[in-house]
């Protein structure tokens, strides 16, 4: 019974910050290249568009979602199990969700990039 | 891909490993905090490794909103992966922690990755990216 309560939480903290990581980059992608507005307009119009975006405001609602996940998680599995498994499975949820939601092209090479990362990730925790 | 941006992509790997190490060294100081007394998590923040493991996330979160402006997910994540690796030799070397040889083939992996993306480009060109372009100058003027 612990086993599904672990796993559940492990795939709560995933569908939780894959869908904050979409929100940010996509509330990111509207307010454009910091760097370059902040030299043309200050940074106090950077930080008013960034806070003023629902997308910003999902995405660090569903961040911390992600974190009091990864809390129930942790007080009923090892950590050597819900740290790499979250982060590793994130990544690929996350090469999943940008092509499909933020229409990234997602090519081969990010293919294999977030296969070896996720890879390597699992690899660390062994 | 400038200098400057990949000055931003190093602040966020480094900015989030040295975050967490620090973290993690002051929550060995405080000990268990329970799920069930919460409010305590609070009261660590007077822990001066907590304090400024907190201050050395949000620098990692402002370099990671300022990638996310001018490039895709799947660029900036594996990009930054490296900080695993630099987590890995922190714990080798500072921490004195025992690194595994499955750790190190998990670091291996994990930079082939980096390495892979690193080479392509980092944002996905949009049929709207005029219009990203030109709002924003159109919305100054308004106020």
């Amino acid at each position: 019974m612990k086993h599904i309560y672990t796993w559940g939480a492990i795939l709560a903290i995933v569908l939780a910050s894959t869908t904050g990581d979409v929100l940010l980059s996509r509330a990111m992608k509207k307010v454009g290249d910091v760097g370059e507005l902040w030299r043309r307009a200050g940074l106090l119009t950077v930080a008013g568009r960034i806070f003023r975006s629902p997308s910003f405001l999902l995405g660090i609602f569903m961040m911390a979602l992600a974190f009091y996940s990864l809390l129930f998680a942790l007080s009923w599995g090892d950590v050597s199990l819900v740290a790499p498994a979250s982060a590793s499975l994130t990544f690929v949820a996350n090469a999943i969700a940008a092509k499909i939601f933020l229409h990234e092209r997602v090519d081969h090479r990010r293919w294999m990039a977030a296969l070896l990362v996720a890879g390597g990730v699992a690899l660390l925790a062994a | 891909m400038t200098f400057r941006k990949y000055l931003v992509l190093a602040g966020v790997t480094l900015f989030a490993a040295i975050g967490d190490s620090f973290l993690a060294r002051g929550m060995k100081q405080v000990g268990n905090v329970s799920l069930h007394r919460l409010p305590e998590i609070i009261l660590t923040i007077l822990n001066p490794w907590i304090a400024l493991g907190i201050l050395f996330l949000l620098g990692f979160f402002a370099a990671y909103m300022t990638a996310l402006s001018w490039a895709d997910l799947t660029y900036v994540l594996p990009a930054t992966s490296l900080g695993y690796v630099l987590l890995a030799i922190i714990a080798k070397f500072l921490l004195h922690e025992e690194v595994t040889t499955l750790r190190w083939l998990g670091i291996g992996l994990i930079s082939a990755g980096v390495g892979f993306v690193t080479q392509g480009p980092a944002l996905t060109p949009h049929a709207d990216d005029e219009e990203c372009l030109v709002e924003p100058i159109a919305s100054r003027v308004d106020r």
